[in-house]
């Protein structure tokens, strides 16, 4: 091949955004289309300088908005590439019109999204914010909670993505800054071994393909919208987790880092218990266990797929589990939180449910602190000994000013 | 866990040098973390730096942090900002400055009480390196201070990380890192 193979030590110091790019070189991706903004700026950046240096046979298209660095991505994809991009925050919200394209058109493009704030007021930092906003768009998305996470989650969702079965396009999630420029170990696999994983692009309906032409992007009224739509929800609710079980347990037999829908911890016996996303389930993991020495039996559980939300899984993890703080990191503006709502949804019509509590925090980066989660556990202990729901619904942690909860 | 938060000015080198320090001691088999706030912040904006070491899976993402020890890299933050904010009883402070630490002290009396060591970080790096780069050398006063590793096997591993510099401006380090070691008090 025309490319260098690069040498990696087993543990690498490096941060979210840098152990994506790894995972864009070696899965070989043809092409990036990107319009670069903070903080997943150094996801492309990596991917490009990887290019220049000979580690790459692909190539790199410099566009004029997010808009057009998706709607490039959709076009190679199209053409038959094996195609990625990364984005945040304005540009994630930029890109949605394009994002219902991808998915829409059964294209397996992996988009690395550094979870951030969405103006106004302009913030950098990290909630999930863009993240919840790509919730209805038909794409996969994976939630990485650490910098060794965002590397195996890339080669997961190629795997994913690409699958003849499957053919939808997958996002994978990491907090801006808390992961995205936090240096931790990451243990690297070799280049031939993590290509080895994702294997050789296998296009389906490729325009370049002149044999066999193709349409893409066609235009469907009445007569068939709904149909396309119904078999891609479809495709969504009943092949996709099967096929990402299937990756995780490959990867496992790779690497032996096992990945799950749900991620549970210590949830055997829990009676109380945090439900959130991103880099707070590993901060939440610390403190259960340090409430556990307390007497308070703490778990955690952190959801790893977000969309296809994994229903049976949730349904399973909190049929025995007395309370619940259930976390949002975005801002709900008039109604529950997303996480909130799906869970509520998904326990209705339980026999057995816990008592859930609504929780919205960390918006715009502010910090989620061990004490914020000590206090939280007290609460949900509160309400399993009063065999209620002492609170109301919707709570709002770490904001300055009066306390704010309602519902 | 050890914990370390650095003060310093966005450019003056402190993310590279937390990510640097991480990656030498990532190395001897401990876990490491290394992050920053400095957000939309400008060249020269006041911002910090943050180093967490455990022999287990560092799994704390709060910022929040009560440090071991708390590296000022440039002079002036020691009177614009509070570095002992957070700080333990324990708490070690080494800070860059042209003054005793006895003139420090007297100067900024909340280091009154905390074991505070100085080295003059700016100056040996305009000496050797030539620019104001204060974080490598403030790395060699570290590893006098805590004894955390044999200096020799620090710069070692310091020359494969800043490899990617031209060799005169990695040799140049090497001397900054070995002057802040011997010089800090």
């Amino acid at each position: 091949m025309a490319f260098d193979k690069m040498e990696l030590r087993d543990i690498e110091v490096w941060d979210g955004n840098f152990a994506a790019a790894q995972a864009l070189r070696q899965c070989q991706i043809d092409v990036v289309s990107a319009y670069p903004i903070t903080p997943s700026t150094p996801i492309v950046e990596g991917y490009a300088k990887f290019l220049a240096d000979g580690y790459i046979e692909g190539e790199f298209v410099m566009v004029e908005s997010e808009h057009a660095a998706m709607s490039g991505c959709i076009g190679a994809a199209a053409a038959g590439g094996r195609v990625a991009t990364a984005t945040s925050s304005q540009g994630f919200a930029l890109m949605v019109e394009t994002l219902y394209q991808a998915s829409g058109m059964r294209l397996p493009i992996v988009l690395n999204v550094v979870n951030r704030a969405l103006a106004a007021p302009l913030n950098v930092n990290g909630d999930h914010s863009d993240m919840y906003l790509g919730r209805d768009s038909g794409w996969i998305q994976f939630d990485a909670y650490s910098p060794q996470e965002a590397y195996d989650l890339n080669f997961i969702a190629f795997r994913v993505a690409e699958d003849h079965d499957v053919r939808l396009p997958a996002m994978v999630h990491q907090d801006g800054f808390m992961t995205s420029h936090t240096a931790q170990g990451v243990k690297t696999l070799d280049d031939d071994t993590a290509y080895g994983f994702v294997g050789d692009f296998k296009p389906m309906n490729d325009m370049l393909d002149f044999e066999h032409p193709v349409t893409h992007g066609v235009q469907t009224e009445e007569d068939w919208h709904f149909e396309h739509k119904a078999r891609q929800h479809n495709d969504l609710m009943t092949k996709v987790l099967p096929k990402i079980q299937a990756a995780f347990d490959s990867f496992e037999e790779l690497t032996g880092r096992k990945y799950n829908m749900v991620e549970k911890y210590d949830m055997d016996d829990a009676v109380v218990a945090v439900v959130c996303m991103g880099t707070s389930v590993e901060t939440a993991r610390e403190v259960a266990t340090e409430m556990r020495a307390k007497g308070i039996k703490a778990g955690v559980i952190g959801l790893r797929v977000v969309r296809p939300f994994p229903f049976f899984e949730i349904q399973e993890v909190l049929k025995d589990v007395k309370a619940i703080a259930i976390l949002d990191r975005s801002s709900p503006n008039g109604a529950a939180g997303m996480l909130f709502n799906e869970l509520a949804g998904a326990m209705v019509n339980e026999e057995k449910r816990p008592l859930m509590s609504g929780y919205v925090y960390g918006l715009g980066g502010r910090d989620l602190t061990k004490k914020h989660l000590v206090d939280l556990y007290t609460e949900l202990q509160a309400n399993v000994d009063a065999g209620k729901v002492t609170t109301p619904l919707q709570q709002f942690i770490g904001v300055r000013g009066p306390k704010l909860q309602f519902l | 866990m050890l914990e370390i938060r650095w003060h310093s000015r966005a450019g003056q080198g402190a993310v590279t040098g937390a990510k640097g320090l991480a990656d030498v001691i990532s190395t001897t088999g401990k876990e490491v973390q290394a992050f920053a706030f400095y957000g939309s912040a400008k060249r020269g904006a006041a911002m910090t730096a943050y180093n967490r070491v455990d022999d287990k899976v560092i799994m704390n993402h709060e910022k929040y942090m009560e440090p071991d020890y708390v590296f000022v890299i440039d002079p002036a933050l020691v009177y614009t900002t509070d570095v002992t904010i957070n700080g333990k009883e324990n708490t070690k402070y080494i800070i860059t400055t042209h003054m005793t630490t006895e003139e420090l002290v007297a100067s900024q009396p909340r280091l009154e009480g905390k074991e505070v060591h100085t080295v003059d970080c700016i100056k040996i790096a305009q000496e050797t390196i030539g620019r104001a780069i204060p974080n490598t050398p403030m790395l060699g006063a570290f590893m006098k201070i805590s004894g955390m590793y044999d200096i020799e096997f620090f710069k070692e591993n310091m020359q494969r990380i800043l490899a990617k510099l031209p060799q005169k401006i990695v040799d140049a380090n090497m001397i900054a890192i070995q002057r802040a070691y011997d010089e800090v008090i």
